[in-house]
C-alpha cells in the first residue's frame, strides 16, 4: 500500500494503539495535520505551548502506563519540547515526541525555523531519530514505541523532514518491525547473586527496603509487600515512589530524602540491610554520600545497569525486571518478624510525628499543609489522581496527602520541573477520564503554564487546580531563609486575580483564605462541570520541615522548632471534616502541644531552635 | 585513576560517534584518545577508547556505552594480554649535521621516512602510545615542526573472541569510586 509519509505516521501511531495526541501545528508538520484529518480515531488536542505537550503526553503515560505521544513543528516548536522531554528523561516517562523538520535539502542550511533537534536532544532522550525518507517512518516510529516503553522506559524523539512526509512510499507494517541488534532493554542476574542477595536478608538484624518508581513501573505492590510481610521488613519510598505502596499499610513507614520523616532518614542510617527496589540514590534522598547508611549492607534492585553503583556502591546487585527478581527471590527468604528493629522505628516515629511536619501553628491564617491534609480527607472517598510541580506545595502534598493507590500522584521528581502540574494532569485526565484529576500547584510555578487552561476550556475536560498561593517562590525562599540569612533576592511575587483569570478563560474561579472554607471550596469544585481554578491563599513565609540541607548528613534534619506547635491547631471538629482511618495528626500535634505549653517558658528556652542551630549547606 | 582500553562495536549510523562523545562528556569522564574505522562486518565500525578512569569508572562507562541503542558490544581489554599501535607522523627540522643522527634514531625506533625535503623529514611511526611519546621527546631537540598522532587501535591477543556478554557490575565495594566527593552534585 502506498501512502504519503505523512499517512505513515498516522497509520503508525494507530497501529500502536494511540487514542490521543498533544500537539501544535506549524510548517515543517503540515503535512502531518493534512493527513491527520483521515485518522478521526486519534484525537488531537490543541495545546497553547509545545512544553505543555510533551508534559501531557508524561501525565498520559505516568497515569496509563501506555506510551504518550506530542507533536511539534521544526525549530521553535520543537526546541519548546525540550523542558518536557528532560522531565520525561528524569522520571523514566515513556513518551515519544514527533517533530517536524525542514526538507532534507535544506538541513544544514539555517533554513526558516531550523534546529538541530536530534542534536538539541541527544543527551535527554533514550534514543532519537532523524528520518529523511518516507521509507524510513514506519521503521523508526516502530523502534521510538519499543524503546520508549521497555526496559528503563523513557523518551524518544523522532524527527521527520517535511518532504519525507511528503512524499509516498511502501507502507508495510510486519516489514517496519524494531531491528536493534545493539538494544537491551532488559538482563537476568545470575543464580548466584541471588543466593547472596537471599543469604543478607535473612541474615539482617534491621532491614529496610527503599521503594522506588520501579515499583510502579512494574507493577509489584503486592509482590513487595509480600516480601516485607515475610520476612518483617519495613519500607520507605522515595518520593516518585509514593502510591507504589499504600500509605496505609503497617509497613509504609512514609517518605525518605531530604524532606522525608525524620524517623525514616534516622532508620536508613540505622539499618544493617537496604534492599533498594527501583530507585536511583538520587543526591535528595542520600543527603552526604560519604555518611551515607554506614552501617548497611546494600542490595540494589534495577533495570537499569548504570545505575548500579553510581552514587552508592552496593554489596549485591540484581539487574533486571523488579517482577522477575522478586519472584526468584521470594522463596529464599526466610520468615522473620524483627520485633527489636520495628520497636526502634516506632519509638522515633512516636517523637517525629509532633514535631515536625505534622505539627502546624494555626493562628487563624491558612496553611498549605492544613489544605492538602483536608483536601485528602476530603477527597479519599474517591478516584483520585494528584499532580504536583516542584517546590513547596510538592513537598507538602508527599506528606500530607495519603496516596492509596500506585499511580495516584505524578510528579516532575528528577528535573524538579514548574510549569509541570497542569499540563501533566490534562494527560492524565485524557488516560483516566473517570478519575478526579488535583492540580496542586505553587502561584509560581502555575504561572509558567497556565496558558493551558485554555487546552481545558477547548477540550471541555476537567481537572481542579488548587493553587498553594503564598506570594512567594516558596522553596526558594525557605532555602534563602536557611542558607542565605533571609535574604529575599527576586522570591516575593505577585500574581494575577487567579480567580479572575479562570473567569477570563470561561472557567470557574474559587477564593479561599480561611481553613473553616477549605471544605465547601472544595464541595464547590467537586460539583463544578467544568475545570475549577482555586486560589488558596495561605500562610506566606511557611516552612517545609523537616529539612535534609543538600549534601549534609541524612540524619542531620533541620526540625520544626518546638515552640512553633501552638495550642489553636485546627481540630476535625471545628471544621467538620470527615474521619479518617489514620490516626489524626492534628489532634496527636495539639495534645504535644498541650503539654509543651504547661511546661509554660521553660520549655520554650530550654533548646535553641534547631534551625539556627543547623549548619548552612555548602551549596 | 589510571588509562583504561575500551573497544566498543557499533552499528554505522549516522550520529553514532556524537553520541559516544556526547556521554563521555556528559557523564564527566576524560577522553585520552578516540579512534574509528570499519570492520570486517559491513555495517558495524569499531572504536578503541583510551579513557582516564578508576576501575569502578571504567565500569560505569562500560555500562553507559551498553545503554547507547547502537552499540553492540564493548569489551575492556585494559587488564588483558592485547596489542596497543599508534601511528604518529613527525616532521623534524634538519640540517646537513643533524640529518645522520635523526635518520640514525629513526632507524633505532624502527620508524620509516617517507617524505624529504631540503629542511625537513617527515617519519611515520608506529608502536604503543609510549613508544611515540619516547619518539616525540628524542626528536624534540632537533625541532619538531608538525607532528600528528592516529591515537591507539588495541586488540586483544589470541584466539579467543571478544565476549558480547553484558557488562558486568562489580558488587563488591568499591575503594576507588568514581566520585571522590561525597558532597551533593546539585544544589
Amino acid at each position: 500500500m502506498k501512502l504519503t509519509g505523512a499517512e505513515i505516521i498516522w497509520e503508525c501511531l494507530q497501529k500502536e494503539g494511540v487514542d490521543v495526541v498533544f500537539g501544535y501545528p506549524g510548517g515543517a508538520i503540515l503535512p502531518t495535520y493534512d493527513a491527520m484529518t483521515k485518522y478521526p480515531k486519534i484525537h488531537h488536542v490543541l495545546v497553547r505551548h509545545e512544553q505543555g505537550a510533551t508534559h501531557m503526553a508524561d501525565g498520559y503515560a505516568r497515569a496509563s502506563g501506555k506510551v504518550g505521544v506530542a507533536i511539534a513543528t521544526s525549530g521553535p516548536g520543537a526546541t519548546n519540547m525540550v523542558t518536557g522531554i528532560a522531565t520525561a528523561m528524569m522520571d523514566s516517562s515513556p513518551i515519544v515526541c514527533i517533530t517536524g523538520q525542514v526538507g532534507s535539502k535544506a538541513i544544514g542550511t539555517d533554513a526558516f525555523q531550523e534546529t538541530d533537534v536530534t542534536g538539541v536532544t541527544l543527551p535527554i532522550t533514550k534514543h532519537n531519530y532523524l528520518v529523511t525518507k518516507p521509507g524510513d517512518i514506519a521503521r523508526a516510529i516502530r523502534e521510538a514505541f519499543y524503546i520508549a516503553k521497555s526496559g528503563r522506559p523513557g523518551p524518544v524523539l523522532v524527527d521527520i523532514t517535511k518532504d519525507a512526509q511528503q512524499m509516498t512510499a511502501e507502507f508495510d507494517w510486519e516489514a517496519a518491525a524494531p531491528r536493534l541488534p545493539g538494544y537491551r532493554p532488559s538482563y537476568h542476574a545470575p543464580a548466584s547473586e541471588f543466593a547472596r542477595a537471599a543469604e543478607l536478608i535473612n541474615s539482617a538484624k534491621r532491614p529496610l527496603i527503599l521503594a522506588g518508581q520501579g515499583i510502579l513501573k512494574s507493577g509489584t505492590t503486592a509482590e513487595v509487600l509480600k516480601l516485607a510481610k515475610s520476612a518483617g521488613i519495613p519500607i520507605t519510598t522515595t518520593l516518585l515512589g509514593i502510591g507504589a505502596i499504600p500509605a496505609s499499610s503497617e509497613f509504609n513507614l512514609g517518605m525518605m530524602g531530604m524532606h522525608g520523616e525524620a524517623w525514616v532518614n534516622q532508620a536508613i542510617q540505622q539499618a544493617d540491610l537496604l534492599i533498594a527496589l527501583g530507585m536511583r540514590f538520587d543526591d535528595r534522598v542520600t543527603g552526604n554520600l560519604k555518611t551515607y547508611a554506614l552501617n548497611a549492607k546494600k542490595i540494589h534492585v534495577d533495570i537499569d545497569p548504570t545505575e548500579i553503583n553510581k552514587n552508592v556502591p552496593v554489596d549485591v546487585a540484581l539487574i533486571g525486571d523488579l517482577r522477575e527478581v522478586l519472584e526468584l527471590i521470594q522463596p529464599q527468604v526466610k520468615k522473620a518478624e524483627h520485633a527489636e528493629w520495628w520497636a526502634t522505628i516506632n519509638a522515633s516515629r512516636g517523637d517525629a510525628a509532633v514535631r515536625d511536619i505534622q505539627s502546624l501553628p494555626d493562628s487563624g491564617h491558612l496553611y498549605a499543609a492544613h489544605v492538602i491534609n483536608d483536601l485528602w480527607r476530603l477527597t479519599q472517598k474517591r478516584d483520585t489522581i494528584v499532580v504536583t510541580d516542584v517546590g513547596q506545595h510538592q513537598m507538602w502534598e508527599a506528606q500530607y496527602f495519603r496516596h492509596e493507590k500506585p499511580r495516584s500522584l505524578i510528579t516532575s521528581g528528577g528535573l524538579g520541573t514548574m510549569g509541570f502540574a497542569l499540563p501533566a494532569a490534562i494527560g492524565a485526565k485524557f488516560a483516566c477520564p473517570d478519575k478526579d484529576v488535583w492540580v496542586v500547584v505553587g502561584d509560581g510555578g502555575f504561572q509558567m503554564t497556565s496558558c493551558e487552561l485554555a487546552t481545558c476550556e477547548q477540550e471541555g475536560i476537567k481537572v481542579n487546580v488548587a493553587i498553594i498561593n503564598n506570594s512567594f517562590l516558596g522553596m526558594v525562599r525557605q532555602w534563602q531563609e536557611f542558607f542565605y540569612d533571609k535574604r529575599y533576592a527576586a522570591t516575593p511575587m505577585t500574581g494575577p486575580d487567579f480567580v479572575k483569570l479562570a473567569e477570563a478563560y470561561r472557567l470557574k474561579g474559587l477564593r479561599c483564605n480561611k481553613r473553616s472554607d477549605v471544605k465547601s471550596t472544595v464541595a464547590q469544585t467537586l460539583a463544578a462541570k467544568e475545570t475549577v481554578v482555586i486560589d488558596f491563599v495561605v500562610e506566606k513565609e511557611d516552612t517545609v520541615f523537616p529539612m535534609v540541607p543538600a549534601g549534609a548528613d541524612l540524619d542531620k534534619m533541620i526540625r520544626r522548632p518546638k515552640q512553633d506547635v501552638m495550642l489553636e491547631s485546627g481540630s476535625d471538629k471545628d471544621w467538620e471534616m470527615p474521619s479518617s482511618p489514620l490516626p489524626n495528626v492534628f489532634a496527636e500535634a495539639k495534645a504535644e502541644a498541650t503539654v509543651l505549653n504547661g511546661r509554660g517558658k521553660a520549655a520554650k528556652s530550654a533548646k535553641k531552635p534547631a534551625r539556627k542551630a543547623a549548619k548552612p549547606a555548602r551549596r | 585513576m589510571a588509562k583504561h582500553t575500551l573497544i566498543a562495536y557499533v552499528e554505522d549510523v549516522p550520529g553514532v560517534l556524537n553520541r559516544i562523545a556526547s556521554l563521555f562528556r556528559r557523564r564527566n569522564f576524560n577522553i585520552d584518545s578516540l579512534t574509528v574505522g570499519r570492520t570486517e562486518q559491513p555495517g558495524v565500525s569499531r572504536l578503541t577508547v583510551v579513557v582516564e578512569a578508576t576501575e569502578a569508572g571504567a565500569r560505569i562507562v562500560e555500562a553507559n556505552l551498553y545503554k547507547l541503542v547502537n552499540v553492540l558490544r564493548v569489551d575492556d581489554l585494559t587488564h588483558k594480554p592485547s596489542l596497543f599501535r599508534e601511528l604518529g607522523l613527525v616532521k623534524v627540522k634538519v640540517t646537513a649535521q643533524t640529518r645522520s643522527q635523526v635518520l640514525e634514531l629513526t632507524e633505532v625506533f624502527r620508524a620509516r621516512v617517507v617524505d624529504v625535503d631540503e629542511a625537513t623529514l617527515v617519519i611515520e611511526v608506529t608502536g604503543t602510545p609510549e613508544k611515540i611519546g619516547k619518539f616525540e621527546m628524542v626528536m624534540r631537540p632537533y625541532g619538531i615542526v608538525e607532528i600528528v598522532r592516529t591515537g591507539a587501535v588495541a586488540m586483544a591477543r589470541g584466539h579467543e573472541l571478544m565476549s558480547a556478554a553484558p557488562p558486568l557490575v562489580p558488587t563488591a565495594p568499591v575503594a576507588d569510586h568514581h566520585h571522590d566527593s561525597g558532597l551533593s552534585m546539585s544544589v
